[in-house]
């Protein structure tokens, strides 16, 4: 018979303020298959971990339930001790009488007795629990990157750095994300093109990376370390191979639309490159608003490329990838400014949002630097940024703080204040959030230096005046209403995960958050990890944060690649499907539900086999099968009926 | 029948439901105590003998908690549930027990508070239909000559 031993956990007072710990600790030493049951303050500490080291060795424990917090934060420190004891892993269970005891109930005795029941359901499942071994698998030592902004760059370069291949996709025709449209950066005002283009450019010359711009994923298959991807190479109108990037294309279009790169304050024609640094540099064609294809009259651009490059008629192509490893760094865009109708977002011409202004502040932007009114072209002489312009709105918009917004009107307000020297900038806020190195020096210079002025309080209404901005509001310090005129208005827009977001999480299986971001696997400990194993999440995709933070995860999320491609094998969880052989009918049913493929039938054996490398463990093919030949590993049948039994039983003695 | 306490079982996935009771915990939001969660790693692991054997053995009520619609860790293990569960509430009607013993939800793991209202409800909708009496092979017989005339 299996030898168990109990730990029980205080947790401090967390878990023992409301449950009995000594109680049940002494209770179940005389529980069936329990041969040494205790309690301590903190299972987790290394005292802790040595009584259960110990107590293993002394009374030659087989099973170990340690009764503490949620098995997603210690199962793993505690199955490494238990191995490092000489048993095997999984023989360890964690039973969590914190989140979902201890936590949750007040009264003492009630929460002590729902403690008993998860303990001893949990004791009858290590009672039935097998010695396993994880799966080993091959892996695929190549990567692929989703979003060419600064973060996909960066964890593409650190990954081909160390020697592995990287596919590098990104769906607009240029790499660089929102990092390419800033002017410069704070809070030391690097030029951002300066420090950016070159990461750019290696980017797209490093021997490991392959760039696929203007392409898109479109499937994922497999899992962790083997992933089949299908990628989009969407039609740029353009032979890439033979196209030089000379421009004269777009020299000859008549046409003009507004340009998304210069978030409509400039033009592009309907060939064109984003922006002059673009990477790579090839134009594509807008088929929207080409003439020759709404009209087939123009053609100009045919007659002007010497390279003879240009086809109308080009069809997206689609290619498979095998990959190990995916990171997802998909970026942010601002929430729409049209949302805001309460500050004249979309209907007044001089409320622009903050990237807009980042194009009116670059030296390469519509303006040529200088800072003029969108309305009339004049030049800006008053000047109102307004912060949390749909963040921290619960009511209205988003309910969270997009952590960056304090920094860059305090960059943008500075900026401007260098531009124009007899300008005014003011700032209203809520608060300044300006924790980061060299942050909270930077607002102060702001205001030292360049005389912004930062009004604490919020706009209440935004209209137009003779032919300017007049805002209203409330300077909270000052306690009493204020009205400015002003000949631009800045707003410090939510960022928003970029559209397409959820689209792509649902093709890569990937969970979101509340706000739609994508959801990590541990707030703190696993930053990094999706909780999709193999797929790792860099930059905006996962929380706004600026370019440093962005660039260390990026780096952070290389680093897990890399660890993954390291290793001789990849191991995967043993917790699958089985068969029992002479049970087995062949029906078939359970390689119907399977969505993994993972179940085969054996045409000579008559019998559905599982494919270990392939099969996730997830037991819906043990539901589904009909006559009970499919069971799964440490989760059978007999197990999770006599873990019901065990909680249902203590109501019924009592 | 006012000091009637119902034992549930709750069967949860591991990567919404169970995350979901985790999240309530941390929030420190409060429930009753009847119910106890078994974590699977996906809903779609819970048999229909699993749920009758669950009865069979004194709960009083079954609870099933998944990921939403689209949200499943293994694609669409919430679907293969919802249909047996839909199965089965009729199984358990033909055998003279409430439907409403056996209850679905989707709770993501972002949804503490939602967890907590979701058991707050399904624990007083049991007390309210009181203890789960169990018809014997005579009492099935003969409530199927009634309902046939």
């Amino acid at each position: 018979m299996k030898k168990m031993g109990l730990f029980i956990c205080h947790c401090g007072t967390n878990i023992a303020d409301t449950v009995d710990v000594e109680k049940l600790a002494k209770k179940f030493e005389s529980y069936p298959g329990i041969v040494f049951s205790t309690n301590y303050k903190y299972m987790c500490s290394h005292p802790g971990q040595a009584l259960i080291a110990d107590a293993i060795k002394e009374h030659d424990l087989d099973g170990v339930i340690v009764a503490a917090c949620s098995p997603t934060l210690h199962e793993t420190t505690f199955r490494k001790l238990t191995r490092q004891s000489g048993v095997n892993p999984y023989q360890c269970e964690i039973a969590n009488i914190r989140e979902q005891c201890s936590w949750v109930h007040k009264d003492k005795e009630k929460a002590t007795a729902k403690a008993e029941k998860i303990i001893q359901s949990i004791i009858e499942k290590v009672r039935l629990n097998e010695d396993l071994k994880p799966i080993e698998v091959d892996v695929t030592r190549k990567a692929l990157v989703i979003g060419g902004g600064v973060a996909g760059i960066q964890a593409a370069l650190d990954i081909a750095d160390a020697g592995y291949p990287v596919l590098l996709v990104e769906k607009e025709p240029s790499i660089g994300g929102h990092m390419a449209q800033l002017s410069e950066t704070f809070p030391t005002l690097d030029c951002s093109q300066c420090i950016l283009t070159p990461k750019m450019v290696e980017a797209t010359t490093h021997p490991n990376i392959e760039l696929l711009a203007y392409s898109e994923v479109k499937s994922v298959d497999g899992y962790v370390g083997n992933f089949t991807v299908t990628i989009e190479e969407k039609a740029t109108g353009i032979n890439w191979d033979i196209c030089t990037g000379c421009g004269q294309c777009s020299e000859v279009c008549p046409i003009s639309v507004p340009s998304e790169f210069e978030k409509g304050l400039g033009n592009r024609p309907a060939i064109y490159t984003p922006f002059p640094q673009a990477v790579p540099n090839k134009p594509i064609i807008d088929l929207e608003n080409c003439l020759k294809m709404k009209t087939g009259a123009c053609g100009l651009c045919v007659r002007e490329c010497e390279a003879g490059a240009i086809n109308f008629n080009m069809e997206p192509t689609y290619r498979e990838e095998e990959v190990g490893a995916i990171v997802v760094a998909t970026g942010y865009e601002l929430y729409p400014i049209m949302n805001l109708g309460e500050y004249g977002g979309g209907e007044i011409e001089d409320v622009i949002d903050g990237l807009a202004f980042e194009r009116l502040l670059s030296s390469s932007g519509p303006t040529n630097g200088k800072i003029r009114r969108p309305s009339d072209g004049k030049l800006v002489k008053d000047i109102v940024f307004i912060q949390c312009a749909g963040s921290r709105d619960p009511e209205k918009h988003k309910p969270y703080c997009s952590r960056i917004c304090c920094m860059y009107s305090t960059k943008q307000a500075m900026l401007y204040k260098h531009s124009v020297h007899d300008g005014q900038p003011y700032i209203f806020y809520i608060d300044i959030r300006s924790g980061g190195k060299g942050y909270e020096e930077f607002v102060e210079r702001a205001q030292r230096e360049d005389k912004v002025i930062y009004i604490r309080g919020k706009v209440s209404k935004l209209y137009r005046e003779n032919r300017k901005v007049k805002i209203v509001g409330v300077d909270t310090i000052a306690n009493k209403p204020i009205e400015l005129e002003a000949d631009l208005v800045v707003l410090a827009m939510a960022m928003v995960p970029t559209t397409g977001t959820e689209k792509l999480a649902n093709v890569l299986k990937l969970q979101t958050d509340a706000n739609g971001f994508l959801q990590e696997i541990h707030p703190k400990l696993r930053p990094l990890e999706s909780t999709t194993a193999g797929f790792y999440l860099a930059g905006c995709s996962q929380s706004p944060k600026d370019i440093p933070d962005a660039v260390s995860q990026a780096s952070g999320t290389a680093a897990k690649v890399v660890g993954l491609f390291s290793g001789e094998y990849l191991q995967l969880e043993p917790t699958i499907a089985t068969v029992d052989e002479e049970l087995c009918s062949g029906c078939g049913i359970c390689i119907s539900v399977c969505p993994y493929g993972a179940r085969e039938m054996d045409i000579g054996e008559g019998i559905a086999k599982v494919n270990k490398a392939l099969c996730v463990g997830c037991g819906a093919c043990v539901a589904a099968c009909p006559s009970g030949a499919t069971d799964q590993k440490n989760f059978t049948d007999e197990q999770i009926s006599s873990m019901a039994r065990a909680i249902l039983k203590g109501e019924k003695e009592s | 029948m006012s000091d009637f306490e119902p034992n549930i079982v709750c069967y949860v996935c591991k990567w919404c439901t169970y995350a979901g009771a985790d999240l309530a915990g941390t929030s420190r939001l409060k429930h009753k105590p009847n119910t106890t969660n078994i974590r699977l790693m996906c809903s779609s692991r819970l048999s229909m003998e699993q749920i009758l054997m669950s009865l069979r053995e004194g709960a009083d009520g079954v609870f099933v908690g998944g990921c939403h619609p689209g949200d499943c860790h293994y694609i669409n293990g919430n679907y293969k549930t919802q249909n047996r569960i839909t199965i089965m509430k009729r199984v358990l009607k033909e055998l003279g027990i409430e439907p409403e013993r056996l209850r679905l939800e989707w709770i993501s793991a972002n949804e503490g508070r939602r967890y907590i209202e979701i058991i707050d409800d399904f624990i007083e909708e049991i007390r309210t239909l009181g203890p789960l009496k169990l018809l014997s092979k005579e009492n099935l017989i003969e409530k199927e000559v009634s309902i046939n005339g």
